[in-house]
């Protein structure tokens, strides 16, 4: 399909004799949402890991838009446009919130090699870091040292670093992990507006949230993607009940 | 250059390797277990020493004098653990370099407030010394076989523990999940103190073998800390049996790179020029191997922390 | 609690004040330790940069050092003996000019903390802490071997080292030359740490996954910290060298590296005058505790042991209640 950003064919990764995924391909088109969800120890944190490039796959190709990531580093995967957010937020704690954004605006620039201005007086690092502090609803804590933020805040953040980088596509690990109610309906609403200007890969575990926003769901058990489709189909699928909703209804 | 003169440095090769395997096993272990890093490792060397000096001096006796070094250097590495180690396990790495440190300032110096500056002596027994005469007709110093003897039969006996007994495998799950072994209901603190109790013993044993053939003095313990450091990034983290082959290799390289070294050079620069430059390089051949391992396997032979 | 900005300049102030007073009263020897402790804080300066910033824990930064001092040493040894170093094909003249030395000690010591970088770089921070260790060992062992520079027993230079317009024999003037030295190294840390390449760095030391995936590589960064922090202790070897006109391979030594780091853990890891303020007082210890009995290591030890346990931030952590960086 023409309009596929990100995809991966094949992918295959063990830890010794335990398989973590198996053979798993899926693709994310422009502006959708396709959200994967699973039981634990499903494979999923292995499959972000593979797409992301913190993990070597055994066997298996990503690609991004049209383009073969599969061997190309970390940092080289982000700045051919993956945009990542963690499940347990990776921010410097002991950094301001600028400062944060501020590392993603680096990112982005691609040049950290400048040793002498101060990274919060350059005008483009600090507009584009302002920029996603102002959407995510953070720019009036610019200024807190991340470590004193809220559960919530922290995610947001998470967020916005991601944001900074104007990626082609966002991977997002349980961006609602541990929001309660209502962060969890301010962060749904977010991430419905975000996925047309990047298509977000959403692994969740917050059911509410991936059926309200998810255009497709991937279901992987076991390290296979037992199911695929819209909403409605997952919903009613008895492979999918069994293997997975049934244990939770 | 005979074969002979070989021979005899092979042996001084593995005998000083099998003697650092006992100053890097304990290093390796409680890395692997403890996430620790332990300088203060070269004082339990330096304290089964003298440990063994004084108890010589005082009875006579060898055997005892090793008996006291293993008992001396456990203890001091219980109460170490028990009062210092322990608040360390979850700190960064920084923080047990710098206690670690401080212990060996407070090591050093307590020893030598307490036997002076000057080199304590401790002998050969009788039984023990004199040549050997290994078939082939070379002779070789009885003692130094006896430290290679020693030195296999504590790596077979590590060996032994780690892979046959309950608490072998409590270390082994531990070097794989601390949490776990604790949810299992393993008693973490008394493991950590005698995983601890039995790397020190293992050093304060090698200060005494060790200490039979060179002198026993303040800071002895700290070159071959440092050389045990070159081991472990040579075998790998957390390995025993990477501690053993790197330990024989850096003995190996260290005594044979000495002899060969200068001759090598003799081959195309004049004598005192080649001995010169030979011995300089020979003093560096252990971290050329070092550099050569890490270049081509960064966490070592047989790493198992990557 | 005080401003950490006021402590700062109090130090700044009183490690100018004391050697000013010292030159008033004529008491050349107070000079010439505080002249140790200033060429001492350059040192921690630049491991500083490394290890607060980056993260770095280097154990062998003792390498720069003595690579530094044995810079001088070999240049200014050819100066005073007429004599030519024979490297290869090119013939060296020897120097005394403490700008040329202060170059060739930077940019050697720069090279070998390329080379050591590159090499242990590539994995995890326990391998790194052993690897610096043992090349600190490694010239601590090839100097005592290669005689020609007088192995063991080290080499005296006969006359301090000049620089141009100034007589660096005098014990004041040679301070001050110390003392801008590390004025400059001050300026620079602090202008490192608020620049992109600080903010990358010090993200690398807490977040590393997260630097790369917005790009950026942990590992690049550390390297040129550890090249730059390489550089800097580099010429506080030369100078020290310069101020007890004479070189040793004890400039190598692990105690050394040891010493660099307690310094800066003293003072306040991470921050910027911390190593100066650790540097101060180690030399204050060292001359009074050192006075009073020959086994003041122990004391030392233990105080380094309470702080390590109880004060981890140092003195600027007490001074400020502030905690510094988590290195």
């Amino acid at each position: 399909m023409s309009d596929v950003v990100l995809s991966t064919r094949n992918l295959k990764k063990s830890f010794g004799a335990l398989k973590a995924t198996q053979d798993v391909s899926i693709d994310l088109r422009a502006g959708e949402i396709h959200a994967i969800i699973g039981p634990n120890g499903a494979g999923k944190s292995t499959l972000i890991g593979q797409i992301c490039g913190g993990l070597r796959s055994d066997s298996g190709r990503v690609y991004l838009n049209n383009q073969d990531i599969s061997s190309k580093s970390t940092q080289e995967r982000a700045r051919a446009g993956l945009g990542r957010t963690f499940q347990i937020s990776a921010l410097a704690m002991e950094d301001t919130v600028l400062e944060n954004a501020l590392l993603g605006a680096l990112g982005h620039s691609g040049n950290p090699w400048r040793f002498w201005g101060a990274a919060s007086r350059d005008t483009d690092l600090r507009d584009r870091a302002i920029e996603a502090l102002v959407r995510v609803g953070l720019d009036g804590a610019a200024g807190q040292t991340t470590a004193n933020l809220s559960h919530g805040q922290r995610r947001q953040l998470e967020v916005a670093v991601a944001l900074t980088l104007s990626p082609k596509a966002f991977v997002m690990d349980e961006p609602m992990a541990g929001l309660g109610a209502e962060g969890s309906k301010e962060m749904t609403g977010f991430l419905d507006k975000l996925r047309h200007e990047a298509p977000i890969l959403l692994v969740e575990h917050d059911m509410d949230a991936v059926f309200s926003l998810a255009d497709r769901i991937s279901v992987l058990v076991y390290g296979q993607v037992i199911a695929s489709g819209t909403v409605d189909e997952i919903r009613s699928s008895p492979e999918v009940r069994e293997a997975y909703l049934g244990e939770e209804a | 250059m005979s074969a002979i003169l070989i021979f005899e440095q092979v042996l001084n090769g593995l005998q000083f390797g099998v003697m650092l395997f006992l100053m890097a096993a304990g290093l390796t272990l409680i890395f692997g277990v403890m996430g620790l890093i332990n300088l203060a490792h070269g004082s339990l060397y330096m304290v089964g020493a003298f440990a063994a000096a004084a108890v010589a001096g005082y009875t006579g006796s060898f055997v005892l004098a090793l008996v006291a070094a293993l008992a001396a250097a456990a203890c001091a590495g219980a109460i170490v653990e028990m009062t210092v180690i322990r608040r360390l396990y979850h700190a960064p790495h920084l923080d047990q370099v710098l206690a670690t440190f401080a212990l060996i300032l407070i090591f050093s110096e307590g020893t030598r407030w307490v036997f002076g500056s000057f080199p304590l002596f401790l002998d050969i027994p009788d039984y023990l010394s004199g040549p050997i005469t290994l078939p082939g007709g070379i002779e070789y110093p009885f003692y130094r076989l006896t430290l290679i003897g020693v030195g296999i039969v504590v790596a077979l006996g590590l060996w032994w523990l780690t892979a046959r007994t309950r608490i072998g495998i409590q270390i082994r799950a531990g070097e794989n999940d601390r949490e776990m072994i604790a949810a299992l209901g393993v008693d973490i603190s008394k493991l950590y103190t005698i995983v601890f109790a039995l790397g020190a013993a293992l050093a304060g044993f090698a200060g005494a073998l060790v200490g039979a053939i060179q002198s026993v003095q303040v800071g002895m313990g700290e070159p071959v800390l440092i050389l045990a450091f070159v081991v472990i990034v040579i075998g790998g983290i957390g390995s025993i049996k990477g501690a053993f082959i790197g330990a024989v290799l850096v003995g190996l390289t260290d005594t044979l790179g000495g002899i060969f070294l200068p001759e090598v050079f003799k081959l195309f620069m004049e004598a005192g020029a080649a001995t010169q430059t030979g011995s300089a390089l020979a003093s560096m051949a252990v971290y050329i191997l070092m550099s050569i391992v890490l270049i081509w396997r960064p966490t070592g032979l047989f790493g198992v922390r990557a | 609690m005080i401003k950490e900005h006021y402590v700062n300049w109090v130090v700044l102030a009183g490690l100018s004040v004391v050697p000013l007073w010292a030159l008033a009263v004529d008491e050349p020897f107070t000079i010439t330790l505080a002249t140790r402790a200033v060429i001492l804080a350059l040192a921690a300066v630049g491991l500083n940069i490394a290890l607060g910033i980056g993260g770095l824990v280097s154990l062998g930064h003792a390498v720069f050092f003595g690579l530094g001092g044995y810079a001088m040493g070999i240049l200014a040894h050819h100066a005073q003996t007429y004599t030519a170093l024979e490297l290869g094909p090119f013939s060296i003249e020897g120097t005394k000019s403490m700008p040329v030395i202060w170059l060739t000690a930077s940019v050697t010591s720069a090279l070998a903390a390329l080379l050591i970088g590159l090499l242990s770089l590539r994995t995890t921070g326990v391998y790194f802490i052993m690897i610096t260790l043992a090349f600190g060992q490694m010239f601590f062992f090839f100097s005592i071997s290669w005689s020609a520079y007088g192995g063991e027993d080290g080499l005296s230079i006969y006359v301090r080292n000049g620089f141009p317009g100034m007589n660096t024999l005098v014990p004041f003037q040679f301070f001050g030359l110390c003392f801008a030295a590390l004025c400059a190294a001050l300026l620079l840390h602090w202008r490192l740490r608020a620049s992109p390449f600080g903010l990358a760095l010090n993200a690398a030391r807490q977040v590393p996954q997260r630097v790369e995936t917005v790009g950026l590589n942990p590992m690049r960064l550390k390297l040129l910290a550890f090249v730059i922090s390489g550089a800097v202790t580099g010429l506080a070897g030369a100078l020290f060298a310069d101020l007890n006109r004479f070189v040793s391979p004890t400039m190598f030594s692990w105690q050394l590296s040891g010493e660099l780091i307690v310094l800066i853990i003293i003072g306040g890891v991470g921050r910027l005058m911390g190593p100066v303020i650790g540097a101060a007082l180690f030399v204050m210890l060292e001359h009074l505790l050192g006075g009073l009995t020959d086994f003041w290591h122990v004391w030392l030890g233990v105080i380094l042991l309470l702080i390590v346990l109880f004060a981890r931030g140092g003195l600027l952590g007490i001074l400020t209640g502030k905690e510094g960086p988590h290195v």
